[in-house]
């Protein structure tokens, strides 16, 4: 009889796992402790969200985008905004212009913020994971103040933003992101120079610049590979030509540029919060349309017209004329886009969302092939993925 | 923004393929008639040295059930050179297959599965066709648009089978999908027998 050697082994890794970031079921083939094959299955966190935006109206369909890619919110709603407003043709006012950039912003520094540590903790640091936790909870003190909510914020709406900033918010916002590099150096210290942290990451994952073109990759992982490419400089959106900010690109593409990128993001996100503070001026925060957004609790009081207006918002909505669009945004974690179909009623007819991590998930088995069991962590943790986008 | 017709000069004459334009401020958008044309235009704006439109951003499908072609299928491309974006759009019928373009993107792979999974358009030569955002032996294809809300299907634990079971779906009460839209405006107001005063004139 003839012996046959069998040498690979085939694993489970998730649904549940702490390093998977999520529900992520990964069926890895070893051989030994090598990676020969690594094949993610998604979908265990798959809600309908585009099924379900097509029963909604568009203002109801802003609080679905929260729940996406829930580490970064405000990003997502505006992206939706962008493109309801583009089909409306509609532009929103300056000030309106001004805290949405600055919250986007605040939600990129959220997320790096999540990011960082967990990957840290990911290949065995665990104290970051508690020092930018309670930075985080000091910025979601500002999404609270602003909007009521500490995450699904429904801030960013198709013709502006919620509500105004509470009085004194600019000044506190100022204050805090005086102080806050202090914390990147602190953190910079505990980590970029780590030992531990270069072994695990360096020439971990290298994505080449060709590669990433190829794959889909956009964001901190294209740029990590060496291509200047951000959608804020280059296709910009409500008043990022206004401000002035770098963008890191990195040269070699691996786990740790991505890192290095990460954490010079969260600087030049301050340097535009900063900006945006010395620039904005006092207004009005919605376009002047009560077909649009809703009147002025005051008005409502005492005017007949600005109660319909009030009840028609909310229970019909707005019809946004037929045609389609697409809009991207430079979310967080790369290019986060929405394509919008309407038919000309006051729901959208196809709303597909284009979330970076899907695409960014996809190369796992390219980057992973050839590396340690144990590195996959390290490369998952490096992608930055949240299964509330992959899945939808 | 300019050079959108600069684009559309280089398309139209070195690819000859028979095409459709129409423009919107943020992309080009071509109309494809035939859809064995895809593959090729696909592959000609990535190699053409002048366009270079390398990275393949997103496939989606639209369902419009009451055309006889019925699924519009969009390609998003992206030329990270020339800043500029291009959607490719066709149209087929529900029984049509497509021509896979994995091997043009590589990225395309999980894009095309999820059309499949979601509205069950086949793609030829595609690697590896599988469902990817429903559960395991889903059947039906939610974006669809004569696909309920509320699915088939529900799931829970069964506590005396010790295990989650699947169940048709219960609705204690109906979906309720409310028309709001106003008489006294987008509408025509019309009152019955306005028609046939309108024919007498």
């Amino acid at each position: 009889m003839k012996e046959i050697e069998i040498n690979s082994t085939t694993l489970n890794f998730g649904p549940q796992h702490p390093a998977a970031h999520g529900v992520l079921r990964l069926v890895v083939e070893l051989d030994g402790e090598v990676v020969e094959r690594a094949e993610p299955h998604i979908g265990l966190l798959h809600r309908g969200t585009e099924k379900l935006i097509e029963y909604k109206t568009y203002l109801q369909a802003v609080p679905y985008f929260d729940r996406l890619d829930y580490v970064s919110p405000m990003c997502q709603e505006h992206a939706f905004a962008l493109a309801t407003e583009k089909l409306l043709n509609i532009e929103v006012p300056l000030r309106a212009q001004y805290i949405r950039v600055i919250f986007a912003e605040i939600t990129r520094i959220l997320n790096h913020l999540l990011n960082i540590p967990a990957y840290a903790a990911d290949i065995g640091a665990v104290t970051p994971f508690l020092w930018c936790f309670e930075e985080r909870e000091k910025l979601l003190e500002f999404h609270e103040g602003v909007s009521g909510a500490r995450f699904h914020a429904a801030y960013f709406r198709p013709g502006g933003v919620h509500q105004d900033m509470p009085k004194g918010m600019e000044e506190k916002l100022y204050k805090h992101f005086d102080s806050l590099p202090k914390f990147f150096d602190d953190l910079e210290e505990l980590l970029t120079n780590n030992r531990i942290l270069r072994q695990r990451s360096v020439d971990i994952g290298v994505l080449t610049k060709q590669e990433a073109i190829d794959w889909g990759c956009t964001g901190p992982i294209l740029r990590s590979a060496g291509v200047a490419w951000d959608l804020r400089r280059s296709q910009p959106y409500d008043v990022y030509n206004k401000v002035d900010f770098e963008v890191p690109v990195g040269k070699k593409g691996d786990c740790f540029d991505r890192y290095l990128i990460r954490i010079e993001e969260m600087r030049q996100s301050i340097e535009i919060i900063k900006q945006c503070l010395n620039q904005i001026r006092p207004g009005e925060i919605a376009i002047d349309d009560n077909k649009i957004t809703p009147p002025k609790r005051n008005d409502m009081k005492k005017s007949m017209e600005a109660l319909i207006h009030h009840f028609k918002l909310f229970t019909e909505g707005y019809r946004v004329p037929e045609g389609e669009t697409y809009f991207a945004v430079e979310a967080p974690k790369g290019e986060f886009g929405v394509f919008l179909v309407s038919d000309g009623s006051s729901k959208p007819y196809r709303c597909k969302i284009r979330a970076p991590g899907f695409a960014h998930l996809q190369t796992l088995d390219h980057l992973s092939k050839g590396h340690m069991m144990a590195d996959i962590a390290a490369i998952l943790g490096s992608l930055d993925i949240v299964f509330g986008e992959v899945d939808r | 923004m300019n050079k959108i017709i600069d684009i559309k000069e280089i398309i139209s004459k070195e690819s000859n393929i028979n095409l459709n334009f129409y423009e919107n401020d943020k992309y080009l958008g071509i109309l494809v008639k035939n859809k064995n044309d895809l593959f090729s235009i696909i592959k000609f704006l990535r190699d053409s040295e002048k366009l270079l439109f390398n990275q393949l951003i997103d496939i989606t499908a639209i369902d419009y059930p009451s055309r006889e072609l019925r699924f519009d299928i969009v390609y998003l491309l992206l030329s990270l050179t020339l800043n500029q974006r291009i959607l490719i759009k066709t149209s087929i019928n529900e029984i049509d297959n497509l021509e896979s373009i994995t091997s043009i993107h590589k990225s395309s792979n999980w894009y095309e599965r999820e059309c499949y999974d979601l509205f069950g358009i086949n793609f030829i030569n595609h690697p590896d066709l599988r469902r990817i955002m429903t559960d395991y032996n889903f059947e039906g294809h939610p974006l669809r648009k004569d696909f309920p809300l509320t699915g088939h299907n529900e799931v829970r634990y069964d506590n005396s089978e010790k295990k989650v079971i699947y169940e048709k779906v219960k609705l204690s009460q109906e979906y309720r999908n409310f028309d709001y839209s106003s008489p006294w405006e987008g509408l025509e107001n019309q009152l019955i027998g306005d028609e046939k005063a309108k024919k007498e004139n």
